[in-house]
C-alpha cells in the first residue's frame, strides 16, 4: 500500500539527523503557523505563489538560494569540524555511513539548491528591465520554473526527515549508485530531485534565449546590449544544449535502478565509465552556466562603479561566446585518471588550458575598466576586486591541474576539492552577493545597510582563504577527498585552521542575516526614491524602485551602448505625451499545482508507491490540460493610470 | 526623449515552419518533400542490404543518405532556408548540431580509447569468480 | 508577454513590411514569432536529449552479453512499414497546418485525422515488435546493447504518445474554440514537434535497425 515506506524510515535512532530534522520541521510549522495566524495566505496567493511577474520570480528564486545556502552550509562546518577532531585514531562525531551523506549532500545542495537558482533568479530579475522590455518571453513558463527547482529543493530536504540521501558523493557515480550497491532510497532521492528541478532549470533556459534573442527595446541590436544580457544569453545557451544531457543519464540511471536494465551495471555488458563520460559532458558546461551570469555581475558592477564604460565591450562579447563554445570541449579534464590513453588527455588538457584566454581577457577587461575610474568604494566593488585576486588563483591551480601529469598526482585530492571551491566561491558566490546588493534598491525601493556588507565581505574573504589555502597543502600533502578520518596527525593543524576559516565564513552569513533584517527596520531612512541609487549606466536604472509590474510604460528607443547612461548625458527621461493601454500577464495558479503533483510523483516513485506515482502523473498531466484549455484573458492598464503612475514617479524624482 | 514606438516591427524575421509566406509553405512544398524522402528512405533500404557495395562504403553511404532526408525535412517540411529572415533558426540549429555533433564523435572516441586501455567491467566480474 | 499594444492581434497572414536597417533592432518580435521560436530551441534540447541515448546505444551496441543482437532482432520489412506510416503521417500533417492556416476546416480534421491513424499504426507496430522481442527473451534487462535499443527507441515511442494526447487536444480545441489565434500558434507548435519526431526516426532508422541488421 506504501511501498517501501514505513515508520522506519524516520531516523529516531541517530540523534544528530533526528535533531536536525526537528529543526527543520519545526521551523516549517512555525513559518507556516505564522503565516496563518497573521492571515498572510491570500495576499501570498495572490503576490507570490500565483505570480508570472518575472521580478518576484527572480526574488523568490534568491530567497530559495539563500535558504539552501544555509542548509548547505551547515554540511559544510559540520565536516570541517569532523575532519577537524578525527586525526589519528579519533573517530568524530559523525559516523561514516553518515559523514557520506553529509557531503553528498552539500554538494548537490550548493550546485543545484544555491548557484543555480541565485544566478538564474538575478537574470530573471534583470534581464528583462536591462533590454527593456516588459517581461521574459513566456512568463507562465517561468513560473513553473521556479515551482518545480523548488520542488527539487523541497525533496532533497524531505530526505533529512524521512528516509536517507545519497552516499555516493554529488554526481552519484556507478556502480556504487547502482541498486546493487545502494539499495536503499538514498540515490533515489537525488536523481527524482534533480530530474524534476533539471526540467524547471531547462525551461528557464528555453525562456532566457528567446527573450535574449526576440524581445529587447527598439534600437536595441546586439551590440547595444548590456554584458549582462550577453553572459545571461551564453549561460542559457549552455542550459539548453547541457541539461537535456543530464536529463539522459540520469534517465539510464534510473531505468537501471527501477527496471533492471544494464546501462551502468558491472554485469550484462554495461559500462560504468559511460555515465561518468555522460555526466561531465553536463558537468563541465554546468560550472560555466555558474560563472558566466557572474562575470556579467561583476561587468555591469565594475563599469558603474568606475563611473565608466567598460573597455574593449566587443572582446568581452567575443570572449563570452569562445568561453560558451569551449566548455564543450574539455569534459575529460574531469576524469584523465580514469583510463584514457596519453593522446586523450593531451588534447583535452590542452583544450583546458585554451579555456583560460578568453577568461584573462575578460579579467584584463575589468582591470582596464578600473583603471583611471573614478572608484566608488562601495560594497559590490570590494566583491569585485574580491573574485579577480580569489578566481585568478583559483584559474591557476585549475590550469595546474590540467596537466594530465600533474592531474595525477592530484586528482580527488583535497588540492582538487581546494582548486573547484576557490573558483566557485570566488566568482559565482562573490559575484551573488555583489549582485544582491547592487540590485537590492531596484527590486525592494531601499538599499542594505553598507556596514554590515563590508562586515560580511571581509568575513567571507578573510574566512574563504583560512578555510581552503590549508586545503591545497594538505593535498599536496596526500590527503584524499571524503575522507571521514585519517591517519596523519601531521594533516590536523591544517585542518583545524580550515576549521577556523569556516566559523569566519559562518560569520560573514550571520552578518548578511543581520544585514538584512536592520535594512528592513530601518528603510524609511534609505529609501530609494530616484530609482538610480548607484548612477547606474543600463536601462533597469530608468525605472522607479520598485519598478511597476509592467516596468516600462513605454518602451524605451535604444540608440547606444549603456543606453540609460547616454540618455542622462543628453538630459532625456524614458517619458511620453500620451500613453497607450498595455497588456499585462495574469497571475497563474499553473506553476504551483503543477510543482505540488511533481512533489508527490516523486516522493512516491522514490519509496515506490506506484498507485500514488500513476496518480500523480496523472494529476500533472490534467494540471497542464485544465491550463492549456482555458484561454488565458490578460489584463490591462489603461492609458490613463499610465499617465498618472508616470506623473507620480517622476514626481518623486525631484529633489526634495 | 518621447517613449519607444508601441507597434513592434513585424517581418523582419520569421520562425520556423511559420505556414504563412508563400515562399514557406505549399501544397507543392510539402509534396516534394514527400516525394525525395520516399526516394532516399527507399534508397537506404537498398544500400544497407545491397551486396554491391564494399562493406565500410555502406556504412558512409547509409549516413550521407541519412543526412539528406533530415536536410529534405527541415528544408521542405520545416521550412529552414538560407534567407536573412531566417538567421536565428539556422544559427539555432547550428549550434545544435554542434552540440550533437561533441556528444556522439566525443563520447564514441572516448570510450573506444578507454575500452581498449582498460579492462571492461564484465571482464573483470568474470575475473572475480 | 504580449508585444502588442492594445491592438487587436493581426489575424491572418502577416503584411509584408520592408526590414529595418538595423535588423536586430526591431523591437519585440511578435508573439507568433516569439512562441514558434521558443519551441524550436525546445526542440534543439529534445534532440540533445536523444543524441546523449544515440552515443549510449552507439557505445553499448556491441554489448550483447551473450544474448541476441540487431542482426538477429530486427525485421526490416517490420521497420519500413514503420518508417511510411511516420513519414506519410508528417506529410499530411504539413498538409493539416496549410489547411487551418487557409481556414479550411474541413480538410484540416481530414489531414489530422490522418495523422493520428498514420501516427496510432507506427506506435501499433513499435509496441508488437518490442512485445515480441520481450518474450523471446530478448528484454530490456538481457544486455546493455538491449537496454539502449529499448530505451532510445521506446523514448522516440514515448514522444510519439505524447504527440497522440496533444493531436487529440489540439484537434478538440479546435472544434470548440474554432482557428484562433492561439489555436494556430499550438498547431504550429505541433507540426514542428511531429516533423522533428520524425527527423529522428530517420536517425534511429538508420544507425540503429539498417546498420544493426547488417
Amino acid at each position: 500500500m506504501l511501498g517501501k515506506l514505513s515508520w522506519a524510515a524516520i531516523p529516531f535512532d541517530q540523534p544528530i539527523p533526528m535533531a536536525a530534522s526537528l529543526f527543520i520541521v519545526v521551523g516549517v510549522l512555525s513559518v507556516l503557523g505564522l503565516v496563518t495566524w497573521k492571515g498572510w495566505w491570500p495576499y501570498l496567493w495572490r503576490e507570490w505563489l500565483t505570480t508570472v511577474d518575472h521580478k518576484r520570480i527572480g526574488v523568490m528564486y534568491v530567497l530559495l538560494a539563500l535558504v539552501l545556502l544555509l542548509r548547505g552550509f551547515m554540511d559544510a562546518i559540520m565536516m570541517r569540524t569532523q575532519l577537524a577532531i578525527a586525526a589519528g585514531g579519533a573517530q568524530g562525531y559523525l559516523p561514516p555511513e553518515h559523514y557520506d551523506q553529509i557531503f553528498s549532500a552539500h554538494g548537490t545542495i550548493m550546485i543545484f539548491f544555491m548557484a543555480m537558482p541565485f544566478m538564474v533568479g538575478l537574470m530573471n530579475f534583470v534581464v528583462p528591465l536591462q533590454l527593456g522590455v516588459r517581461d521574459v518571453a513566456f512568463p507562465v513558463l517561468n513560473a513553473v520554473s521556479f515551482w518545480l527547482t523548488a520542488s527539487g529543493a523541497l525533496l532533497v530536504n524531505i530526505s533529512l526527515v524521512v528516509g536517507e540521501f545519497a552516499r555516493t558523493g554529488w554526481l552519484a557515480y556507478p556502480p556504487l549508485s547502482e541498486l546493487a550497491f545502494s539499495p536503499g532510497v538514498g540515490v533515489d532521492y537525488y536523481l527524482w530531485a534533480l530530474q524534476i528541478s533539471g526540467i524547471g532549470t531547462l525551461l528557464a533556459g528555453i525562456n532566457m534565449v528567446t527573450t535574449i534573442l526576440k524581445l529587447r527595446a527598439p534600437g536595441m541590436t546586439y551590440m547595444r546590449m548590456p554584458v549582462f544580457c550577453w553572459t545571461a544569453l551564453a549561460s542559457s545557451m549552455l542550459i539548453v544544449a547541457a541539461f537535456p544531457v543530464l536529463t539522459a543519464t540520469f534517465g539510464m540511471l534510473l531505468l537501471d535502478r527501477y527496471v533492471g536494465m544494464h546501462f551502468f551495471t558491472n554485469d550484462g555488458g554495461g559500462n560504468f565509465m559511460m555515465y561518468i563520460n555522460l555526466i561531465w559532458i553536463w558537468g563541465h558546461p554546468e560550472v560555466y552556466i555558474l560563472a558566466l551570469p557572474a562575470f556579467g555581475i561583476f561587468s555591469e558592477v565594475i563599469a558603474t562603479f568606475s563611473g565608466k564604460a567598460l573597455f574593449g565591450y566587443r572582446s568581452m562579447v567575443m570572449a563570452t561566446l569562445a568561453i560558451c563554445v569551449l566548455s564543450f570541449l574539455v569534459w575529460l579534464h574531469h576524469f584523465f585518471t580514469m583510463g584514457a590513453g596519453a593522446n586523450v588527455n593531451a588534447i583535452f588538457g590542452i583544450a583546458s588550458m585554451i579555456i583560460a584566454i578568453p577568461t584573462g581577457v575578460k579579467l584584463f577587461n575589468w582591470l582596464f575598466t578600473l583603471y583611471r575610474g573614478r572608484i566608488r568604494f562601495e560594497v559590490p566593488v570590494l566583491w569585485a576586486i574580491g573574485f579577480m585576486v580569489t578566481f585568478a588563483i583559483g584559474g591557476m591551480t585549475g590550469v595546474l591541474q590540467a596537466v594530465p601529469p600533474a592531474d595525477f598526482v592530484l586528482h580527488n585530492s583535497l588540492f582538487l576539492v581546494a582548486h573547484f571551491h576557490n573558483v566557485i566561491i570566488g566568482s559565482v558566490v562573490f559575484g551573488a552577493m555583489a549582485g544582491y546588493y547592487y540590485w537590492f534598491p531596484k527590486a525592494f525601493g531601499f538599499t542594505l545597510h553598507r556596514g554590515l556588507g563590508v562586515v560580511s565581505f571581509w568575513c567571507w574573504f578573510v574566512g574563504f582563504y583560512l578555510a581552503f589555502m590549508p586545503l591545497y597543502a594538505v593535498g599536496l600533502l596526500g590527503m584524499t577527498r571524503r575522507m571521514q578520518h585519517y591517519a596523519d596527525l601531521s594533516w590536523q593543524p591544517y585542518l583545524i585552521v580550515a576549521e577556523g576559516g569556516a566559523v569566519v565564513i559562518l560569520c560573514g552569513i550571520l552578518a548578511t542575516i543581520a544585514q538584512l533584517v536592520v535594512s528592513i527596520r530601518t528603510r524609511a531612512s534609505r529609501r530609494d526614491l530616484t530609482g538610480d541609487p548607484w548612477e547606474g549606466r543600463t536601462l533597469e536604472w530608468s525605472t522607479s524602485s520598485p519598478p511597476p509590474a509592467y516596468n516600462f510604460a513605454v518602451l524605451p528607443k535604444v540608440d547606444s551602448l549603456d543606453a540609460f547612461w547616454a540618455m542622462k548625458q543628453r538630459g532625456l527621461r524614458v517619458a511620453a505625451e500620451r500613453y497607450q493601454a498595455i497588456e499585462v500577464p495574469r497571475n497563474s495558479a499553473n506553476g504551483f499545482v503543477t510543482a505540488f503533483f511533481a512533489v508527490v510523483t516523486g516522493f512516491a516513485m522514490i519509496w515506490h508507491i506506484w498507485w500514488m506515482a500513476i496518480l500523480g502523473l496523472a494529476c500533472a498531466v490534467v494540471t497542464l490540460l485544465v491550463f492549456g484549455w482555458v484561454e488565458r484573458v490578460e489584463g490591462e492598464v489603461s492609458g490613463e493610470q499610465l499617465a498618472e503612475a508616470e506623473r507620480a514617479r517622476l514626481r518623486s524624482m525631484e529633489p526634495a | 526623449m518621447q517613449g519607444g514606438d508601441e507597434q513592434p516591427s513585424t517581418a523582419s524575421d520569421q520562425a520556423p515552419g511559420v505556414g504563412e509566406n508563400e515562399a514557406a509553405g505549399s501544397f507543392a512544398t510539402y509534396t516534394a518533400g514527400l516525394a525525395f524522402a520516399l526516394l532516399l528512405t527507399g534508397a537506404s533500404f537498398l544500400v544497407s542490404q545491397t551486396h554491391l557495395l564494399w562493406a565500410p562504403g555502406v556504412s558512409a553511404g547509409l549516413v550521407v543518405l541519412a543526412i539528406a532526408q533530415m536536410g529534405v525535412h527541415l528544408v521542405f517540411f520545416l521550412h529552414i532556408g538560407t534567407g536573412s529572415d531566417n538567421t536565428n533558426n539556422v544559427l539555432a540549429l547550428a549550434f545544435g548540431v554542434l552540440i550533437v555533433t561533441l556528444v556522439l564523435s566525443g563520447s564514441l572516441w572516448i570510450m573506444a580509447n578507454l575500452n581498449a586501455n582498460m579492462i571492461s567491467p564484465s571482464a573483470t566480474m568474470e575475473m572475480q569468480r | 508577454m504580449s508585444a502588442h499594444a492594445g491592438t487587436a492581434e493581426l489575424a491572418g497572414s502577416i503584411p509584408m513590411v520592408p526590414m529595418t536597417t538595423a535588423r536586430s533592432g526591431g523591437g519585440p518580435a511578435p508573439v507568433r514569432i516569439v512562441v514558434a521560436y521558443g519551441f524550436w530551441i525546445f526542440l534543439l534540447s529534445d534532440i540533445i536529449l536523444f543524441s546523449a541515448l544515440f552515443a549510449a546505444y552507439a557505445v553499448l551496441s556491441g554489448q550483447t552479453a551473450g544474448g541476441p543482437s540487431g542482426h538477429d532482432l530486427f525485421g526490416l520489412r517490420h521497420v519500413g512499414v514503420e518508417t511510411l506510416c511516420l513519414l506519410l503521417s508528417s506529410y499530411a500533417c504539413g498538409l493539416g497546418v496549410l489547411s487551418i492556416e487557409r481556414r479550411h476546416l474541413r480538410g484540416f480534421y481530414l489531414s489530422f485525422a490522418l495523422t493520428f491513424v498514420l501516427g496510432a499504426t507506427f506506435l501499433g507496430l513499435e509496441i508488437t515488435e518490442f512485445a515480441g522481442m520481450t518474450a523471446r527473451g530478448a528484454g530490456p534487462s538481457r544486455s546493455a546493447f538491449l537496454s539502449a535499443f529499448f530505451s532510445l527507441v521506446g523514448l522516440h515511442g514515448a514522444h510519439v504518445t505524447a504527440g497522440l494526447l496533444w493531436l487529440s487536444f489540439m484537434v478538440a480545441q479546435t472544434v470548440v474554440k474554432g482557428p484562433r489565434d492561439f489555436v494556430r500558434r499550438r498547431l504550429l507548435c505541433f507540426s514542428l514537434f511531429w516533423h522533428a519526431l520524425d527527423i529522428i526516426w530517420v536517425a534511429l532508422l538508420t544507425l540503429v535497425y539498417l546498420m544493426g541488421a547488417r
